[in-house]
């Protein structure tokens, strides 16, 4: 166990993860990653937050009935999250593959501390987490965030919102209330999980480019990661 | 009145909840020892003097209990998913049957609790200190009775029950034996074991549940008594 808690084994793979609240620009920036390293030749999974099939309708059902409580709400997404490490991400980092996350367990860490869990408990809840190569965090301005989601999706969902923890009874208002409690959550962990901030005002390219960048620095030199993934083995 | 503490840190919104009347009562020990029997009993005692009652334990929950079926039908499930799925079935318990009933002044009668999710989490690998974190949103029992049975008494009572050994309860998923017999035999051994370790660690009230069963019925009397008349 490393000092974050999070569990450091040494695997072959790479794990890069992006974070940040809604209408940051994340997705946009992990999808072009994903994009170059594949046409780089490296062999890629991505794996998306809240998408286990095994956990999924439990998680709707739940959501849909307004049946989850902060407790509950945090130990579900866990569950999720726990899924996708035993079958998408710490297999493909055995096998020396490129694993990209939207979101990680810092998604947990803010959201669910937001809603008033314990910061200490739910960081000893995803303990089992393998550790990412580069945690990169897109920091951006609430109002732009708001700007950007608000054009996009008028329709708040009840937990999307945090209607559930009653900071207003105002959906759009309830949700910047949120935002806000989220980036602040965010905003701490920056020093405590070493966060590669990125600047996400800055045009689309210039981040691309900067995570590219970063991105390089941590593949081996030369050898592509699925031939560094067999030679390590043999040396093993 | 006191007021409820738990295991590990609670979310704020149960931090604040002050003074309750109600009181919970564990009755914890291995599968077949006669916890259902002895709690349908305690429940006819405890309304007869005037108290309400809510029976409550492993049962699946609303929330989860269809998706932990679904997901176990399936050959996928990995063991720290299973472990979580469990914890979130349970945390649906607490926080919709077991909390609001103490805030009501209800005597809560949990038939198996967090102790018996921690054994066989255990026993099925789970590091034991993270396993007792994820249960920290567990309100403290006011007691938590133990019945204690030997492995070879509990098979006899197993075989003589209507039931026998089944899949589950004799840790087939763990292949620790031949046939469910040795399994059987094996894997209640090991949650036993788990049991054994932490007794003292929660302040388990044992009771020796190798007696008839009314003997048995009068110690269980006695303790929850002593717990009620702090009240």
């Amino acid at each position: 166990m490393s000092l974050n808690g999070l569990s450091d084994q040494n695997y072959p793979g790479r794990l890069f993860c992006v974070e940040g609240i809604d209408g940051s620009g994340k997705s946009t920036q992990i999808a072009l990653l994903h994009e170059w390293l594949k046409s780089e030749g490296y062999a890629v999974k991505f794996s998306e937050w809240n998408s286990s099939p095994l956990v999924k309708n439990t998680t709707s059902r739940g959501k849909k009935k307004h049946l989850l409580t902060p407790t509950t709400f945090s130990l579900i997404h866990a569950t999720d999250f726990a899924d996708r490490t035993e079958h998408e991400i710490i297999p493909y980092l055995k096998a020396g593959a490129v694993v990209l996350c939207d979101r990680y367990c810092y998604t947990a860490f803010a959201r669910d501390v937001a809603r008033g869990v314990s910061p200490r408990w739910v960081r000893q809840l995803y303990r089992f987490a393998a550790m990412p190569t580069v945690a990169f965090y897109f920091r951006v301005p609430l109002e732009v965030a708001l700007d950007r989601i608000v054009m996009g999706r008028p329709d708040l969902k009840f937990y999307e919102a945090g209607l559930d923890i009653g900071l207003s009874g105002d959906p759009m208002e309830s949700f910047k209330l949120f935002q806000a409690r989220i980036v602040a959550e965010y905003e701490k962990m920056t020093g405590e999980f070493n966060f590669t901030v990125m600047d996400a005002t800055r045009t689309i390219e210039d981040q691309q480019r900067q995570m590219r960048n970063i991105v390089k620095k941590h593949m081996p030199r030369r050898s592509r990661l699925h031939s560094a993934a067999k030679t390590e083995s043999k040396s093993a | 009145m006191n007021r409820l503490r738990f295991y590990g840190d609670a979310p704020v919104s149960l931090e604040n909840i002050g003074e309750i009347r109600g009181k919970l009562i564990v009755v914890e020990g291995p599968d077949g020892v006669g916890r259902s029997t002895q709690i349908a009993e305690l429940r006819r005692w405890l309304e007869s003097r005037g108290s309400a009652v809510i029976e409550t334990g492993f049962t699946r929950s609303d929330l989860a209990g269809k998706g932990i079926k679904q997901a176990k039908q399936g050959h996928t499930l990995g063991s720290i998913t299973l472990f979580l799925y469990y914890a979130t079935d349970f945390a649906d318990i607490v926080d919709g049957h077991i909390i609001p009933g103490l805030r009501s002044g209800y005597i809560i009668l949990a038939d198996r609790y967090i102790y018996s999710a921690i054994a066989r989490a255990v026993v099925r690998g789970a590091d034991p200190q993270w396993i007792r974190e994820v249960y920290g949103f567990a309100p403290i029992p006011d007691k938590v009775l133990y019945l204690k049975i030997g492995v070879n008494e509990l098979i006899e009572r197993t075989i003589n029950s209507s039931k026998g050994f089944n899949y589950w309860e004799s840790g087939m998923d763990l292949r620790l034996g031949a046939d469910m017999f040795d399994s059987f035999k094996e894997y209640q051994a090991r949650v036993l074991r788990q049991f054994d370790s932490m007794k003292s660690e929660y302040g388990f009230q044992v009771i020796d549940a190798d007696r008839p069963a009314d003997e048995v019925a009068d110690d269980l009397r006695l303790a929850i008594d002593s717990v009620l008349s702090l009240a």
